[in-house]
């Protein structure tokens, strides 16, 4: 038996040492976590911006590409991040409490933290200058977000755990990462679609949750079109499959 | 108590599975000091992984009723970009250990001095080696793992891990797996060997020696059934 405590205990301790490992100490340490997916956020905003990249709508383009690019982060990051994650960490297994699922949960945490709090930073930033308004109803944003980070996390522990089988699904995930950025609805509003190209695009389930957050952020002037039973019902799926998939990783570690 | 009843582990390889650990079997009470002899390619490193739950069996049940520490000065489990007090403070959150109360130890018994605060890829593997040790005993077990190799370091060194380990915790158990029987021999009160992935038991010390030494003998003399 284990409890709570402990695993908290050690998610804790993996994200300290994650973050001491990739951002170190030096010039602004910590606050990479969140400046790196900034960074890379400002930039489409301003090729977007510049490029008037809206499809003649009349949304505001800062905001479209933030809240856009932002849910890119939430599932392509956190995946790619928990590719090999079990090879590379398979040492820490010595320590008992240490078990696979903890770094994967640490890892998760700590990209969705960073995505977060760099979604949260430029909102405010652009909001206090004045290029964005706030958003119209919070609570869908926060819910569309929720949604997205669910998707991120299950979908994060079947492809890293599939990792493990063989080296080929990480070859074939930066592929599938790539192709599938034009297809999730960062760059898009759904109903900007023909109709059969929106049947397509709603089989994705990250589409729903980006299309929820731009309702709650832009209100009545967007037509947005998700189903949020479908998404969870996705969601729910791909997470029982991780984690089936994930305990039966844990048991071949080391097996090769 | 730790108990291994019936444990088997395959490893997957390109010409099929290949069984390392053929349904092993063994209880180990505390306080007790328990050797495991073993060649090369016994099995030994695989048992300890076991052992530490770093791997799980492929059949067969372990029970730990007591706490097992992670293989004594094992420095694998070091991320190499953080610094000796930064691995101090991962390991006690791990366990839930205040770590600053552990520092003068930590720096008496290393004597790394300002290395502490470089990061362990700078270190030597004499070092590392110093560090691990005194991580290892910063953390209170009921069951030390010894993989050989605590021969490594200077004499110095090498008596302030024995006392370290043998004398202030010799209330503790030990399993310590060797090649070597004059470590089993000098610590041990229980030995067994492993020998092509079974794990033999003894009821005489000088019984497990000698059934070791007629294992070191060349393939086309050994003879057992």
């Amino acid at each position: 038996m284990r409890s709570l405590a402990i695993q908290r205990r050690v998610i804790w301790a993996l994200m300290m040492r994650e973050v001491i490992t990739r951002f170190g100490r030096e010039n602004i340490g910590v606050l990479w976590l969140f400046a790196e997916p900034m960074m890379f956020t400002l930039g489409v905003a301003t090729l977007w911006n510049a490029a008037g990249f809206n499809h003649g709508s009349n949304l505001p383009i800062v905001a479209f590409a933030i809240t856009g690019y932002s849910s890119v982060l939430m599932w392509r990051n956190t995946v790619g991040r928990c590719t090999g994650a079990v090879q590379g960490n398979a040492n820490l297994l010595y320590h008992r409490n240490v078990r696979v699922i903890d770094v994967f949960i640490s890892r998760i945490l700590l990209e969705m933290t960073g995505a977060t709090a760099s979604f949260i930073v430029l909102l405010f930033v652009f909001w206090g200058i004045g290029w964005i308004k706030a958003p119209d109803d919070m609570l869908l944003v926060a819910a569309g977000w929720l949604m997205l980070a669910w998707f991120g996390a299950a979908l994060a522990m079947l492809v890293g755990a599939a990792t493990t089988y063989s080296e080929i699904i990480e070859r074939l995930w930066h592929p599938t990462a790539y192709l599938l950025f034009p297809l999730s609805g960062a760059a898009f509003m759904v109903d900007w679609l023909p109709a059969a190209m929106q049947r397509v695009v709603l089989l994705l389930p990250m589409v729903h949750g980006v299309e929820l957050m731009r309702e709650g952020y832009f209100g009545r002037i967007v037509r947005t079109h998700y189903d949020m039973g479908y998404m969870a019902s996705v969601n729910l799926g791909l997470t029982i499959l991780g984690l089936l998939l994930l305990r039966d990783a844990s048991r071949r570690v080391g097996s090769k | 108590m730790i108990e291994l009843l019936s444990v088997s582990k395959y490893y997957h390889t390109r010409r099929g599975a290949r069984l390392v650990l053929d349904k092993v079997s063994l209880r180990l009470e505390r306080g007790r000091h328990l050797g495991i002899l073993g060649r090369n390619g016994a099995g030994k490193s695989t048992l300890i992984r076991l052992l530490s739950g770093a791997e799980l069996p492929s059949s067969g049940r372990i029970h730990r009723g007591m706490s097992v520490s992670w293989p004594l000065a094992f420095t694998g489990a070091f991320q190499p970009h953080l610094t000796g007090i930064d691995n101090l403070k991962f390991v006690c959150r791990v366990y839930g250990v205040a770590w600053k109360p552990l520092l003068p130890f930590i720096e008496q018994f290393t004597e790394l001095g300002l290395y502490l605060h470089e990061p362990v890829i700078h270190y030597s593997s004499g070092m590392m080696m110093r560090l691990a040790f005194a991580l290892s005993m910063a953390i209170e077990f009921d069951c030390f793992l010894i993989d050989e190799g605590l021969a490594v370091g200077d004499a110095r060194f090498g008596h302030r891990c024995h006392v370290e380990l043998f004398e202030k915790r010799k209330d503790r158990s030990f399993i310590l797996v060797s090649h070597d029987p004059g470590i089993v021999r000098a610590y041990c009160q229980d030995a067994c060997v492993l020998h092509e992935g079974r794990l033999l038991h003894f009821d005489h010390l000088e019984e497990a020696y000698a059934f070791y030494d007629s294992t070191m003998q060349p393939a086309a003399t050994v003879q057992f059934d």
